[in-house]
């Protein structure tokens, strides 16, 4: 197991250099310099472009990078006062894992308990009800959920707070408070993951409940609900963990939208604001923080499917 | 002989999409202790669909139309199966009633230990603790045959190989000394050898709990190896019950001399091996008169208009066909089936 691991984090670490090597590439395609504006006279513009060694031949610059990059040093930023784009990272990271995380949060736990009680009830009204719920979740789009949701909860019916507020003792915003101005975030955030996750579920779970050991179970003389939660729950779940990957990373990633909506100030803002103005060290900077972030949790997925799945984890690690 | 089981006018109607459809159409059988009743009959002649209604583990379209299964308990009371509750049927099932099912490859979790797999209708029965269902399910995988059982309680379904996981589902069905096994097809899915070994288990297993035993299965080999009684089922109906002597050496159905001739024998050299025309009925459109009837050369004209009557060939014998009728004509039937009647005796009967 420990040795599969290790041989997992060097792959890990390979896939993250090339990342790393294929976006410094990219970049270097963009048209002009950083240090283009009315403002800037061609002189300033060689001596800006001489401060920060982008009149080097590309090699060199990349191989500088990389350098740094090793040692934990990830360039500064051009356009924000010259700001260590780690910090930049890190001081925004926690704004974009909050309502991340609490929106996978909600998102898995409706997703998967609504997938199962449709499948559960099949052709009744509930999953009937689940299946346009889901539907709808899915066609969506997110800003227009984000605005339906300021213009009811916050606006008419004044319920939670308009905006994002972080926790400030100086101003008196409380963790409650903090937590009740994630809630609409969140939400945005988790309807599409509870909407795929749930049509996921409902079709695994019933094609569990169709298994021959599922009839073994009730002939068991087992109890509706032992045979859903002792035998099928967990063999309909080995799927569903499968998708949760690639949505932890949407969430993280795509929450762009929302964070605009309610004024949270997160990594995709920052992301966004520095493609838009060549801003290369720091787009390099988010751009390999997403990267790692995907291959953690791909990882994570593979590991949570040795502890649900035993074939999986005879095969594959114990060795 | 005590009645432990009594299948009387038992239909079953299935909703599906083009209609209803009736796969058991007034089944009648008894079961007494100790003994082995084999139901035979083709693909989709509703034995299966009858087996798993004792269980009540029809599918969620499938009905108890008509009818009743009485199951008699140890202590002398009946009750009707086919009434009760799905919560009442949960202290029936695994505990008085057991069932294998055909295929050990998929009928076992593959996300849980065989031991706890072992233990569930254990604990869920015999309100024993987790200890003592262990040493019990310990017990039970010693009994159907497998090695080291304190190491494969652990382990996990795909360590197993077919006959092994079938051992075990035998191992689940009597965990709890049911009084009847019923065992749908479970030598279907494995090979030959591990088949006779599988049968060779369950008889065995029976001497030791004397447990009554339904065997279905389509391979009249099988029939004539574990069988006490035999009954032929066809088209949702069961055309010929009796001993398995009297199925094998004295058939009187033209169904089961069908399914009778169509096996090789080490006499079936000089004539073309039998085989019976056509395809079942389709029960959407139940036929109204003898359902084997289109595919019978010795159908009789009342035979497509009226349901033939059980007719009595001897105190445990009874058939559903006109020829056995007092005003049916006399019939010769196929050379295999007189061969089998010389060869048991039962020559100078017709």
């Amino acid at each position: 197991m420990f040795k599969y691991i290790l041989k997992r984090i060097g792959y890990m670490i390979i896939t993250l250099f090339l990342v790393l090597t294929v976006n410094f590439l990219l970049l270097q395609l963009i048209p002009g310099s950083p240090f283009d504006g009315e403002k800037v006279t061609e002189a300033q513009k060689i001596i800006l472009e001489q401060k920060y060694g982008l009149d080097d031949p590309i090699p060199v610059q990349y191989i500088r990078y990389m350098k740094g990059v090793v040692q934990g040093d990830f360039g500064v930023s051009f356009k924000l006062q010259n700001q260590e784009v780690s910090d930049l990272v890190l001081t925004r990271i926690p704004y974009t894992i909050k309502p991340g995380a609490l929106a996978l949060l909600i998102g898995v736990v409706v997703g998967i308990l609504f997938g199962a009680i449709a499948a559960m009830k099949r052709n009744s009204w509930a999953d009937h009800t689940i299946t346009i719920i889901s539907v709808l979740g899915v066609s969506i789009p997110s800003f227009v959920l984000a605005a339906f949701l300021q213009y009811f909860i916050c606006s008419k019916l004044g319920w939670l707070p308009l905006l994002y507020q972080p926790k400030d003792t100086v101003r008196g915003i409380s963790a409650m408070d903090e937590f009740k101005s994630l809630i609409l975030p969140s939400i945005s955030l988790a309807v599409p993951v509870i909407a795929s996750l749930m049509r996921y579920m409902r079709s695994e779970l019933i094609e569990v409940l169709n298994t021959d050991y599922i009839l073994l179970a009730r002939a068991k003389g087992l109890t509706r609900t032992q045979v859903i939660f002792h035998h099928a729950l967990r063999n309909a779940l080995i799927p569903v963990i499968t998708v949760v990957g690639p949505m932890v990373v949407s969430i993280m990633t795509g929450s762009l939208v929302i964070e605009q909506f309610f004024g949270v100030p997160g990594l995709s803002k920052l992301m966004l604001n520095s493609v838009t103005m060549n801003d290369q060290f720091l787009t390099l900077g988010i751009a390999f923080f997403y990267a790692v972030l995907y291959v953690v949790v791909i990882l994570v997925i593979d590991l949570l499917y040795g502890v649900i799945d035993p074939r999986i984890r005879l095969t594959g690690g114990a060795k | 002989m005590r009645k432990i089981l009594d299948v009387n006018n038992l239909n079953i109607t299935f909703d599906t999409f083009a209609g209803p459809v009736s796969a058991v159409r007034g089944v009648s059988f008894t079961l007494h202790e100790g003994e082995t009743l084999a139901i035979v009959g083709e693909s989709g002649s509703g034995k299966s669909v009858a087996s798993k209604s004792i269980m009540g583990i029809l599918a969620d379209n499938g009905k108890i139309t008509n009818g009743s299964i009485t199951y008699t308990k140890d202590n002398g009371e009946d009750i009707d199966l086919a009434k009760l509750s799905e919560h009442e049927y949960q202290s029936i099932r695994g505990k008085e009633i057991a069932m294998v099912f055909q295929d050990p490859m998929t009928s076992l979790n593959p996300t849980m230990t065989i031991g706890r797999q072992i233990m569930e209708p254990i604990m869920k029965h015999q309100g024993c603790n987790k200890a003592e269902a262990r040493e019990k399910a310990e017990e039970l995988i010693t009994l159907v045959g497998i090695n080291e059982a304190k190491k494969r309680m652990n382990q996990y379904p795909h360590q197993f190989s077919g006959g092994m996981r079938q051992r075990i589902v035998i191992a689940i069905a009597l965990a709890c000394n049911p009084r009847i096994l019923i065992c749908d097809e479970p030598t279907t899915a494995l090979d030959v050898t591990i088949q006779a070994q599988i049968l060779e288990l369950i008889k065995d297993l029976q001497q030791k709990t004397n447990v009554a035993v339904i065997f279905i299965t389509h391979d009249l080999g099988v029939v004539a190896n574990v069988a006490d009684r035999v009954a032929v089922m066809y088209a949702g109906r069961v055309c010929e019950i009796g001993t398995s002597n009297e199925i094998f050496y004295n058939p009187c159905h033209p169904y089961t001399w069908g399914l009778l001739a169509s096996m090789p024998d080490l006499d079936t050299n000089e004539e073309l091996l039998y085989a019976i025309p056509g395809t079942p009925p389709n029960l959407l459109i139940p036929p109204k008169g003898d359902a084997f009837a289109f595919r019978s050369e010795y159908a009789l004209k009342i035979d497509y208009e009226e349901q033939p009557p059980m007719f009595k060939v001897s105190d445990t014998h009874y058939a559903a066909t006109w020829l056995l009728h007092e005003q049916a004509p006399k019939v010769t039937p196929p050379a295999a089936v007189l061969r089998l009647r010389e060869k048991g005796g039962y020559a100078h009967e017709s």
